[in-house]
């Protein structure tokens, strides 16, 4: 975890010729470590690696007991970052300066792993049933999901360069692997290698930048090298701007900001469901996370230059992304997961705005919160719009073949309010949260507190391209939830409702009417500040 | 009237908005025994009229505890907070300019859950049908009540999901198309009216709409207001509706079911043109007065183009439909109430909010006589009407129903703004506001407007009296049959309309002397 001052070997043996002083020395070298802080994490790796021992040993029958393993154990996870609310706590700090930690449980850690692990307990939830009808490997699937959990969970607490990368890495290597789970399925193998291939160049972008700024600085610590940033070796002015901006392409690749989100539509389709959001909730999450760690904690001094790009990053992936989702046309194989693709990387372009106002804003808290606040927003919202589309992906279609036919598509959801009320209108509720709209109240003030944030850091322009994709977004979101209403054609299919996707979409939906009536769960983070 | 305290105030006013809200919830579970009535259906309608009328109850004692005395000052005020980390407030209040429009709402939404009690409208389960008018209420009640900008916003798009679903399953012929182009059009108008809700509230640092009131444009400059109130105006204008953004209107009001007409009429179109008046002109007045000449110009077009198209709808052989010319003649209506606005002076201002009130008490029950004529005759195609008596001149409908006929013609005889009756007053006191306009704005063209809202009442009045003549008057034949004239729930519906109508015209000052103190206190420095 902490690769800059390594904890040294424990003294060699020559040199203690006098026990008390090896003790003392030892204490001096080895970090100390403390495990309530990581227990967030420790559980979710620990739960990951039982389950896959537990594989090789249980009986074929007694399989789907791994599942609801997983989900006991995020939930542990999840419950275990109680004792750390209201505290930061640090752990692998260095001896020699115990300010430069690796591992930090503040606000902000604590709320994306609020968000990683809660969404992860959904996504677990959606794919217990989606594991035992598409026969997937249970004892694979469950440890891959479950280390990119604990790698995105570590991300946000990580106060390194290394640790970041490492654990970016985690949370993304595995989710390669299970996009190609489904072995027969050639479209799931060549999304697989596409978002392989394209996200191993990003890191070693990211490397290479990392690179230059331990160059410049002399530190992996972002506290530390934040400090030195402040007084660069003049030599280096090329060097660092260029280390930082290639620093932050590896993180807008897993952010899926433009021009990273060409990967996005075909690895949603080609992935099992649950897992399209998983990437699209989780693994946004750990991106954006990544981001604001590196560009507020490490490099503020050089706000001037990440700023603009980020700014620029914003305004093209929203409207690349909302000019995406507008052009799919509603009677295109996969459609629905390919819209909430594109609508995720419009998304993903709002999330960006609050971290462009903070380089100029000057309240970078301020803006930070209101990143926290849409992202939790978002994925309480994606996860149930996820969940029901997962729920109309397994209605059998008469004539067609498991795994042949079309997937979902949205014309599908044409007269779903006549065939299954509560379900429209949770996917109703859903599509308009993320357009912004009444009665998805949450979705309107996430909305409304992101675009104060660019207003008050004086990004006009920023906030006029806002508000130009937040109408063309309302088009396809409208379009979809009227489509809900509209009669149906033919006899509606009839629908199961596996006990495990029922229940994630009655936390989402219950979830989303409460914030709506209460957004002060979430916006809190907008008033309190984070850094 | 009765003196209440604040308190008493304060919680009958949070009633108004809060009842229908749960009655709304109430009327979708199952009724509780002993209020099972006749049929689940008949159940749930009953529960729409006691829960409209218990609203009615609670608005009508609200306004008898108003002190007339300070109608400027809000009354009966909540506040507390919201959403802290954005500055949102739950506020609300009353003051002369928002209580007529609340009592206005309430006996609306009672009288057209009365209708629909004895002639439920024809579509899927009234319980949806009573749920959905609820919220309608509700949406419109906290429009009027609330007093921060984005609970504003949230109450004005409440109001649409009900009416969308009111007319996209209770309506007639092409419902599903005129409700999704109400919808769209209304929607897209709101979301530039959010942007300028936004823009005004973070500049200004607040939502509060009596903090912005009170600052008067002080805190937010030029060109902020500027892009605010074009931002602003194009959402209200979308929901008043101005020419050329009325479009969405007639095929709505055609589409719509009877109670659907009446209160898109009588309430939902006074959200807009009360949105500017409450939130644009003390707001933002330097943004006012640069766009009230546009404003003004739009009005006059506004009136002249409905009335002529009222005109091309009634000719013969036009194939107008009666409740598409009603449409339209509310097109032209809120002309005059979009020029009152624009004069920018306190004559116009109380003019708009009068007329307001008047169009929404006489369009209402016109809508309700169009509704009952359709289903007496079949039809509201003005054409056919006429062709069903003899010589295709007349439908005769004072012979063949009087009572009804001569509803019909005061409906029509009010619209037209007959001095001694509703619509008078306002439409007067609108043209002249703009005979002498605020200072700065060019006293020349609002002349030039104000003669053309004069021409526009004569065309006004020459479509109507035209209605009169194609649908009441014309020979009886005998071979058709008489139709039943107006029954008793009709009448219990309709009589208050009329009384108020009368009213309204015959003691203007009751109203007047609500808003003009309100309108004071929004104009400051405003002498006329």
């Amino acid at each position: 975890m902490t690769e800059t001052v390594t904890p040294a070997p424990p003294a060699p043996p020559a040199a203690s010729a006098h026990p008390g002083d090896t003790a003392a020395l030892a204490a001096d070298l080895v970090q100390s470590v403390d495990w309530v802080a990581l227990a967030p994490v420790a559980v979710t790796a620990a739960v990951a690696l039982l389950l896959l021992l537990a594989d090789l040993f249980l009986p074929e029958r007694r399989k789907p007991l791994l599942g609801w393993a997983a989900v006991a154990g995020l939930a542990l996870a999840t419950l275990s970052l109680l004792p750390l609310v209201g505290e930061d706590r640090s752990t692998f700090c260095l001896t020699t300066d115990a300010a430069a930690c690796s591992y930090t449980a503040d606000g902000f850690a604590l709320a994306i792993q609020l968000l990683v692990l809660g969404g992860a307990l959904l996504t677990a939830l959606l794919s217990v049933t989606t594991v035992a009808d598409s026969k997937l490997p249970p004892g694979e699937y469950w440890f891959l999901l479950l280390s990119s959990v604990a790698g995105a969970a570590l991300l946000p607490a990580a106060r390194d360069l290394a640790t970041l990368v490492v654990a970016l890495e985690v949370a993304s290597l595995p989710v390669f692997a299970l996009i190609a789970l489904r072995r027969e399925d050639r479209k799931a193998s060549e999304a697989a290698l596409k978002f392989f291939l394209s996200s191993v160049t990003a890191t070693a972008v990211s490397l290479l930048g990392i690179s230059f700024v331990y160059a410049a600085t002399g530190s992996l610590h972002l506290r530390t090298v934040a400090q030195s940033l402040t007084d660069v070796d003049p030599r280096l002015t090329v060097l660092v701007p260029a280390g930082i901006v290639l620093t932050l392409v590896g993180f807008a690749f897993k952010t899926a900001a433009v021009p990273y989100h060409f990967w996005v539509p075909e690895t949603y389709v080609g992935a099992p469901v649950p897992v399209a959001a998983y990437l699209s909730v989780i693994g946004k999450a750990a991106g954006f996370s990544g981001l604001i760690l590196v560009t507020l904690y490490a490099f503020p001094a050089y706000a001037g230059t990440w700023g603009p790009v980020v700014g620029v990053l914003a305004a093209l992936t929203m409207t690349v992304g909302n000019v995406g989702a507008l052009r799919q046309r509603p009677d295109a194989p996969h459609s629905a997961v390919r819209l909430l693709a594109w609508s995720s990387v419009a998304q993903a372009g709002y999330l960006l705005v609050p971290i462009a106002s903070a380089a100029y804003g000057d309240d970078p808290g301020r803006a930070v919160g209101a990143t926290v606040a849409y992202a939790l927003m978002y994925a309480v919202v994606n996860l149930g719009a996820f969940a029901v589309v997962l729920r109309l992906h397994r209605a059998p279609r008469a004539g067609a073949r498991p795994g042949a036919d079309g997937g979902t598509r949205v014309a599908d959801f044409r007269g779903l309010y006549a065939a299954h009320a509560p379900t429209a209108l949770a996917l109703a509720f859903f599509l308009l949260c993320l357009a912004g709209l009444p009665p998805g109240v949450i979705g309107l003030f996430a909305k409304v507190s992101v675009f104060a944030a660019a207003v008050d850091a004086g990004l006009g322009q920023l906030a006029v391209v806002m508000a130009v994709n937040v109408v063309i977004g309302l088009v396809y979101y409208l379009r979809w939830t009227a489509l809900l209403f509209r009669a149906p054609v033919g006899a509606p299919a009839r629908l199961s409702l596996p006990a495990p996707v029922g229940v994630a979409l009655a936390v989402t939906a219950v979830a989303g009417v409460v914030l709506s009536g209460a957004p002060q769960l979430v916006l809190r983070f907008v008033s309190g500040s984070l850094l | 009237m009765i003196t209440l305290n604040d308190t008493v105030l304060q919680y009958l006013l949070a009633a108004v908005v809060a009842l229908p809200l749960l009655g709304a919830a109430a009327a979708l579970l199952p009724a509780p025994p002993g209020l099972r009535g006749r049929s689940p259906e008949q159940a749930v309608l009953r529960h729409g009229v006691t829960v409209t009328g218990v609203v009615l109850a609670a608005a009508l004692a609200l306004a008898a505890g108003f002190d007339y005395d300070r109608a400027q000052d809000i009354q009966g005020g909540t506040d507390i907070s919201w959403i802290p980390a954005l500055g949102i407030r739950l506020h609300l209040g009353v003051d002369g300019i928002s209580l007529p429009l609340l009592v206005l709402t309430a006996l609306l939404t009672f009288l057209c859950a009365l209708y629909s009690y004895r002639n439920p409208p024809k579509g899927p389960t009234p319980t949806a049908f009573v749920a959905l008018l609820l919220v309608l209420e509700a949406g419109t009640l906290a429009t009027f009540a609330v007093l921060d900008l984005v609970l504003f916003f949230l109450a004005f798009e409440m109001v649409l999901v009900p009416m969308y679903f009111l007319i996209a399953r209770w309506g007639g012929e092409g419902r599903a198309k005129a409700a999704w182009k109400f919808i769209l059009y209304t929607l897209l108008g709101s979301v530039v009216m959010l942007l300028g809700l936004l823009l005004v509230g973070l500049t200004a640092g607040t939502f509060d709409m009596v903090a912005l009131a009170s600052d008067n444009g002080a805190g937010i400059g030029r060109t902020t207001q500027i892009v605010a109130v074009l931002a602003l105006g194009i959402g209200f204008a979308v929901k008043t509706p101005m020419w050329p953004l009325h479009t969405w209107l007639p095929d709505a009001h055609t589409a719509a079911p009877t109670v659907g007409s009446v209160l898109l009429a009588g309430v939902m179109l006074k959200m807009g043109t009360y949105g500017l008046v409450r939130i644009v002109l003390p707001a933002a007045p330097e943004g006012a007065a640069h766009f009230a000449p546009y404003l003004a110009a739009f009005a006059v077009v506004g009136i002249l183009y409905g009335s002529l198209a009222c005109l091309a709808l009634v000719r013969r052989g036009g194939g107008g439909d009666l409740k598409r010319l009603i449409a339209y003649s509310s097109v032209g209506h809120m002309g005059f109430v979009l020029l009152g606005i624009a004069t920018l002076t306190r004559t116009g201002v109380n003019g708009a909010l009068f007329a307001n009130v008047a169009h929404g008490l006489i369009t209402g029950l016109l809508f309700f006589l169009v509704g009952a004529l359709k289903e007496r005759t079949g039809s509201t195609d003005l054409d056919a009407l006429a062709a069903q008596a003899a010589g295709g001149r007349g439908a005769g409908l004072y012979g063949r129903a009087p009572r009804f006929g001569g509803l019909l013609a005061f409906g029509a005889v009010a619209s037209l703004g007959l001095p001694g009756l509703a619509g008078f007053w306002g439409e007067m006191l609108a043209l002249l506001g703009a005979y002498h306009p605020a200072d700065g704005l060019s006293r020349p063209a609002y002349l030039v407007f104000m003669a053309l809202g004069g021409l526009g009442t004569l065309l006004t009045a020459a479509y109507l009296l035209l209605v009169v003549r194609r649908v009441c008057m014309g020979e009886r034949q005998p071979e058709t049959a008489a139709l039943p004239d107006v029954r008793g729930y009709e009448f219990a519906a309709w009589t208050p309309l009329v009384v108020l109508t009368v009213l309204a015209g015959l003691w203007p000052a009751l109203l007047l002397g609500l808003t003009d103190p309100a309108v004071q206190n929004l104009l400051p420095g405003v002498s006329r």
